[in-house]
């Protein structure tokens, strides 16, 4: 298998993808390398050379888009930007995420920049997975992603998102704006070893009556890895936020979290949740009850934990 | 055969709370281990599984000394422990947990079967997290599965009644005379419950750190009444 069908497998099922033959874009080392369309999903390159246009057809139902991205050369610093245009009552599932394998001594650089406008009463699955892969030492793989999501009257878009090891440094943005009625959910998880440093940030403002965001991001830093985490939730109308931090930090790892609620109307309900520790010893303990080593039981949680 | 010989216990300050505890368990058959709040029950638990190393004495299986075996090594020679303060997990689900328990992955048929034992629904449970959202009744039911879900040659249940209601306790009972008929496992359940000690074959009392009566259940549940019990704990009697 080569290096790109390994990345693209492990980011986005590619196998599965390309049997079901929907529409999809792969972009390797900067460059399009093959792109499909369907007949309610269409990907046209923008005119300016810098990125994708995906406009997803109103009414559209059960469909999928896949539009991963891998490097695997060094020295490659990709920047794009795409759009996704969610037409009215669509619903969809948008699979993306970017992989670079570099080797030892090596560096290259990921930037997606990608934004959602979705339309009224849209609906769409949004799954991103960042990995790295390759050199284990000297690497610099860096990924920095940006997500804005526009969401307009009774929207829902549910974002999975997850970078679990392999990315030396990272940057992720991520801001949305709600209109009434519109739904946000955003899972999020990370696991950084070695030396890595992974910074998080959201910014989610509630501007519609009813409009509501659930924001769980699930954390696990090891050896001497350090997380840096920000969230804003800024209620300007009746609406419901939640966020929810959680960190498990192992060995030397480091993780300093600032969530932040901002209600700017009396009608506005936020509630923040954040909990950083290690793994609770009693978890341990009742592992080893099952006859799992400190190692194995330590493993299972963080798996589950991660899932 | 376990033999728990001339074990103590004191806590990190000092506090004697095991002494000079001896103790026979046969391979099969159900003992009930009764006694006054704060007479050593749960550590006398914790020292068998190995959660607890004990000060002094001798802990012996089938004829091998495992006292200085860890919690792992006593698990993979058949020791079960159901906690009475089970644990939460964020992330691994009901599924996940009774499959850790088995050994293997279990498929959704099994799952469900174990937790029909424990008077949960499995459909409604399997796919839930092991964490805070479940009440502590839930929870209770779903650790006393995980012990199920083992294959054990000795079975610890610590309090399992607590948090349990009315409805699930004729299951719960149901699920250790089962165990008790089978004759795979020796059950150890540490309970003030009536019901549980009405299905005990042997009725241990500890209290203060030591054994204070050991008997068959006709010999000894007559004579418990003189057992100082904590009043709440009676209340919930009274109601189950």
């Amino acid at each position: 298998m080569s290096e790109r069908d390994e990345l693209l497998e492990l980011i986005s099922s590619w196998d599965e993808i390309k049997k079901e033959g929907c529409a999809h874009n792969i972009r390797e080392n900067g460059k399009s390398i093959e792109r499909m369309s369907s007949e309610h999903i269409k990907i046209e390159p923008k005119a300016d050379g810098s990125g994708l246009d995906i406009h997803i057809a109103p009414g559209t139902r059960g469909e999928k888009v896949a539009i991963p991205a891998c490097v695997t050369a060094a020295d490659i610093n990709d920047l794009v930007y795409n759009d996704f245009y969610v037409g009215e009552d669509a619903d969809v599932r948008i699979i993306a995420g970017c992989g670079i394998h570099v080797n030892n001594g090596e560096e290259a650089r990921h930037s997606g920049i990608h934004r959602f406008f979705m339309g009224r009463n849209s609906k769409a699955v949004y799954e991103e997975k960042h990995i790295g892969k390759g050199g284990t030492h000297d690497t610099r793989r860096v990924i920095d992603p940006v997500t804005e999501v526009y969401m307009q009257e009774g929207s829902s878009l549910e974002m999975d998102t997850s970078q679990l090891g392999g990315v030396d440094s990272t940057k992720r943005v991520t801001k949305a704006e709600l209109a009434a009625g519109a739904r946000l959910v955003i899972k999020e998880h990370l696991l950084t070893t070695g030396n890595e440093k992974a910074c998080t940030e959201f910014e989610v403002t509630l501007s519609g009556d009813d409009s509501a965001v659930d924001l769980v991001s699930r954390s696990v830093a090891r050896d001497s890895s350090y997380q840096e985490y920000k969230s804003t939730i800024t209620g300007n109308a009746r609406c419901t936020g939640h966020s929810e931090c959680d960190a498990i930090i192992t060995g030397g790892g480091k993780v300093n979290a600032s969530p932040a609620l901002y209600a700017a109307c009396e009608d506005a309900s936020l509630i923040h949740e954040a909990a950083i520790g290690k793994i609770a010893g009693e978890q341990i303990m009742k592992l080893r009850t099952f006859g799992l080593s400190e190692e194995e039981a330590e493993a299972k949680i963080i798996e589950g934990f991660l899932k | 055969m376990l033999e728990l010989r001339n074990i103590s216990w004191s806590t990190p300050d000092g506090v004697p709370i095991l002494r000079d505890l001896s103790l026979t368990i046969e391979n099969t058959g159900l003992s009930v281990i009764t006694g006054p709040n704060g007479g050593g029950k749960t550590t006398l638990a914790k020292v068998i599984a190995g959660l607890i190393t004990p000060d002094k004495g001798t802990i012996m299986l089938d004829g091998e000394d495992i006292t200085g075996l860890d919690v792992t090594q006593r698990a993979k020679r058949g020791i079960s422990y159901a906690f009475q303060q089970p644990v939460r997990f964020k992330g691994l689900t009901v599924k996940d947990l009774l499959s850790l328990g088995s050994g293997k992955d279990l498929s959704d048929g099994e799952v469900c079967a174990l937790l029909a034992k424990v008077g949960l629904c499995g459909r409604d449970y399997k796919d839930r997290e092991v964490n805070a959202s479940l009440s502590g009744g839930e929870i209770k039911r779903i650790e006393i599965a995980s012990v199920l879900a083992r294959p054990s040659r000795l079975v610890i249940f610590d309090e399992p009644e607590a948090g349990i209601d009315l409805w699930s306790f004729t299951g719960l009972i149901a699920a250790f005379e089962e165990m008790k008929r089978e004759k795979k496992a020796s059950q150890i359940i540490i309970s003030h419950q009536e019901r549980i000690l009405d299905v005990a074959d042997r009725i241990i009392v500890v209290e203060n750190g030591s054994v204070a009566k050991d008997g068959s259940r006709d010999e000894i549940l007559p004579s418990l009444v003189s057992i100082p019990s904590c009043p709440m704990r009676m209340r919930e009697e009274e109601r189950l």
